[in-house]
């Protein structure tokens, strides 16, 4: 794991009308990392999400990529960059097949038409080499379970090389056996030296698969914890505020200079 | 829905994937359009028994020409439905175009291809203008080209003064869209086959029918994964507006004169229902033009039959408007929809 952080927010604030969503809240990101961004509802996950990936920009606050302050006014800056975004529920065309659906926006073309051959031996290329088991990239991704088509959506975001991967609730409604599938798909995007932003409700998820928690609270920082060195109890302590005093938020402070 | 097998590609070699892919895809499109070869055959059958004349080669031209005008409508509403779009205001965008085409020949001393290049000029217009409507005056399709079939029925009205305009019949070139053959086809024929191909390269062949069809089936994932979907919609509905002034020109070639509505009127009707008959889910992301063309020719036939039998034309609304419903229900019980509330 590299020290200088592949992605940084600091001070990151955002306002929608009377209602303050972000509070100065700072995140940072190494190669091979994966770092799970917990809160409850209406914390503030989805809105920082959305910061990164250039769909909501920051109304204050600094983003630094590989050191470097970095503007993200739209998603095109946020792909250009290396940032990947995978969304829940909204990332795949029901209609296409999966070889249209990983090059969608992005299609192979040769003499002006699309090559179809190309795409398909890379998407199968791709797949294979994140043991990816679908049983045709030709099917269309409405007949696949909904483990198989996260897991789609996944290598999707792959095929623009990126370093930072963002997984808004990837297991989510899935089974055990599919959320499984998804999580083996993480370590193995970290095991290709990528940093994975995951955002999860469900705990058993984040201290499988997660190397750090950064807790938001009421669009609030309110922690960052190594999780091989913290309980679930102390994560959903921070979650819901129970630990929301001075001392904690002082322990709080020292452990994130110290990460 | 759909019927998928593995086994045709799962082990095939790296490169002959595609191959088994477009096997794959071709079964499944044949299923659709066996069905309807199949109701064209019976509908042949059928007319060609009860009237000796119906199957003759020279009728066959006579269904050829009267579909070539519904088929070109037909092949550019099949691509405004892939995107989940629709367009009302074709037959009104047709009568416009063809009351141009004959006025601005009359009105230039005789010069037919300044007639059709204005023509399409002011397609071009229409169908920029709809999308504009419907893009950024959030207006829903349905809505902004019903207004359209009303407004642009009135531009051709106003323009033409209610009344047949010109006579462009001694002209070569108008002459010969008419009337004139090339290899034993009708040219008219023989633009619709030209229009159909190209859109049916466009759909299944390049990135821009991949992202139409993305469009339609999920338009969220589309925006997010880069594509510029107001631009493709506008573009879509500027396709409309040339085709259907193409189709204008066709009409005024072949009764002689720019027609504000006589011809015209109905036209989106004959459309949408070739469009829904061929496969085309009126929800978007779905359908082609093979279908599209076959379910032309089987309503064109239909409509010939009938009309050779002698049967009321009043009658021959009601068939249509029947299909239509028919159509869309079996689509509808294909992607297996719940009868709860309105229809998505």
């Amino acid at each position: 794991m590299s020290d200088t952080p592949v992605l940084a927010l600091r001070g990151i604030s955002k306002r929608f009308g009377a209602v303050q969503a972000l509070t100065d809240v700072q995140l940072e990101i190494r190669p091979g990392e994966v770092v799970a961004l917990v809160g409850d509802n209406g914390a503030g996950k989805s809105t920082l999400v959305k910061v990164i990936a250039g769909v909501g920009p920051a109304d204050d606050g600094e983003i630094r990529w590989e050191g470097r302050q970095v503007q993200v006014h739209d998603p095109q800056d946020a792909q250009q960059l290396g940032i990947a975004t995978v969304y829940q529920d909204l990332s795949l065309c029901e209609n296409l097949d999966v070889v249209g659906n990983l090059y969608l926006g992005r299609e192979l073309r040769r003499f002006g038409v699309l090559n179809e051959v190309g795409m398909e031996r890379r998407s199968r290329e791709l797949l294979d080499t994140l043991s990816i088991r679908i049983p045709s990239v030709r099917v269309p991704v409405a007949s696949l379970s909904g483990g198989q088509r996260q897991t789609v959506a996944i290598a999707r975001s792959l095929l623009g090389e990126p370093k930072v991967v963002i997984l808004d609730e990837p297991t989510a409604a899935l089974g055990v056996e599919q959320t499984a599938q998804v999580l083996d798909l993480v370590e193995r995007l970290r095991e290709r030296g990528l940093g994975v932003i995951l955002i999860s409700h469900n705990m058993a998820d984040v201290k499988a698969v997660a190397d750090r928690v950064a807790v938001l609270r009421l669009g609030r920082n309110n922690g960052v914890f190594d999780v091989r060195a913290t309980s679930q109890e102390e994560i959903v302590a921070a979650i819901t505020g129970a630990t929301d005093n001075a001392v904690t938020r002082r322990q709080a402070r020292s452990v994130e200079a110290g990460a | 829905m759909t019927t998928i097998t593995p086994q045709a590609t799962k082990d095939a070699p790296p490169g002959q994937g595609a191959v088994g892919g477009s096997r794959t895809l071709l079964s499944f499109v044949g299923g659709q359009n066996l069905s309807l070869i199949g109701a064209l055959a019976v509908v042949l059958a059928l007319f060609g028994i009860l009237n000796e004349n119906y199957l003759s080669v020279s009728n066959m031209q006579v269904i050829a020409e009267a579909a070539t005008i519904t088929g070109l409508l037909a092949v550019v509403q099949t691509v405004v439905i892939i995107c989940g779009g629709l367009d009302i205001s074709v037959g009104s965008q047709v009568g416009v175009a063809s009351v141009v085409s004959a006025m601005v020949f009359t009105s230039t001393g005789d010069n037919a291809l300044l007639g059709v290049a204005v023509a399409v000029g002011v397609g071009v217009l229409v169908g920029v203008l709809n999308g504009l409507v419907i893009v950024y005056g959030r207006v829903n399709p349905t809505i902004a080209t019903l207004a359209g079939l009303a407004a642009y029925k009135g531009l051709a009205q106003l323009l033409s003064d209610g009344r047949a305009q010109g006579y462009v019949l001694n002209d070569d070139i108008f002459v010969f869209l008419g009337r004139g053959k090339v290899a034993g086809i009708p040219a008219m024929v023989w633009i619709l086959i030209a229009v159909a191909v190209a859109v049916h390269l466009l759909l299944t062949r390049t990135d821009i029918g991949r992202n139409i069809y993305a469009i339609g089936g999920n338009d969220t994932a589309a925006r997010l994964a880069g594509i510029n979907i107001n631009k493709y919609l506008v573009a879509v509905y500027a396709l409309i507006g040339v085709v259907a002034a193409i189709a204008g020109i066709l009409l005024t070639a072949r009764t002689g004169s720019g027609q504000p509505t006589s011809g015209s009127e109905g036209l989106e009707l004959k459309a949408i229902t070739a469009a829904a008959l061929g496969g085309c889910a009126l929800r978007g992301g779905k359908g082609g033009i093979g279908g599209t063309l076959l379910a032309v020719a089987l309503l064109g036939c239909l409509e010939n039959g009938l009309t050779v039998e002698g049967i009321n034309s009043f009658w021959q609304n009601v068939a249509q408007g029947a299909l239509l419903v028919i159509a869309v229900v079996i689509q509808q019980r294909r992607s297996g929809e719940r009868a709860v509330g309105l229809p998505t």
